[in-house]
């Protein structure tokens, strides 16, 4: 499966799920880039269907709705939709 | 894909225009921020090669138009997300008062009912009846338009939402 590393700051393990053509998903690793911390992310529009099935279930299990963007934080916790202060408050 | 990013930007730039002169004409408006809204049309453009249809950019998509009927841009959710949360789920479509700068356009939650949850509609399946009517009635599951005739238009006149978007009322 095709998940992308952006190296940065550590802080803690962050999976974004985006797709390659939502703006809010890419507003997310705009973000994400400016805060200068280490994160994966998968572009789900553009994964096998195999794959995608796959990450839908995954995704399924932090937001049922398996919207875009859904970013998980160490496996732990996630933040739904481009949501700016709770990213920073997360991330801090 | 290779495709000279000049080429591209000309037809981000034609759908662009065509999207905005009908959605002024029938009651709807673009987001005003023209550098947001054309990304979201270059992903409808994107979607249009994938799929052969304009699926929602900001949504994804199953490849099976059947199951993404309700996504088609503009989706089944467009208007009641203008009505509640003044933007559609993208912001590709906004309300008036968002279009004054009367309301900040932000991110909305995503009405579309999760996986396993979607009903996938039935072509010819009446929702309810017209008690006294010999001819069918065709609604608009974008934007409600009702008409009386044998068969549901080609295109909505209101919203242009193609034939496939209609069902029997």
């Amino acid at each position: 499966m095709k998940i992308e590393h952006v190296e940065g700051k550590k802080k803690g393990k962050i999976m974004l799920y985006a797709l390659s053509t939502c703006v809010w998903c890419n507003k997310t690793k705009k973000l994400l880039n400016d805060m200068g911390v280490d994160y994966h992310y998968a572009n789900v529009d553009q994964l096998s269907d195999e794959d995608r099935d796959k990450v839908e279930k995954e995704i399924a299990k932090w937001n049922p709705s398996v919207s875009f963007p859904t970013i998980v934080i160490n496996d732990s916790s996630c933040v739904i939709g481009f949501n700016p202060d709770e990213l920073n408050d997360k991330l801090k | 894909m290779n495709v000279n990013p000049e080429v591209i930007a000309e037809a981000v730039e034609v759908l662009y225009r065509t999207l905005n002169q009908e959605a002024e004409s029938s009651g709807y408006h673009l987001n005003p921020d023209a550098g947001f809204t054309k990304d979201l049309v270059k992903g409808l453009l994107v979607n249009t090669g994938r799929y052969g249809y304009q699926s929602c950019p900001c949504r994804l998509s199953s490849g099976r138009k059947p199951e993404d009927l309700d996504i088609i841009c503009p989706c089944d959710y467009r208007d009641p997300d203008l009505t509640e949360f003044n933007s559609c789920y993208c912001a590709l479509y906004v309300s008036e008062k968002a279009l004054r700068g009367e309301v900040r356009i932000q991110p909305i939650p995503e009405r579309r009912p999760p996986p396993g949850k979607r009903i996938i509609p039935k072509a010819d399946t009446a929702v309810s009846s017209f008690p006294s009517s010999k001819i069918p009635v065709w609604r608009c599951k974008v934007c409600g338009y009702l008409c009386a005739r044998e068969e549901a238009p080609e295109v909505c006149p209101i919203c242009k939402a193609k034939k496939d978007r209609f069902e029997r009322f």
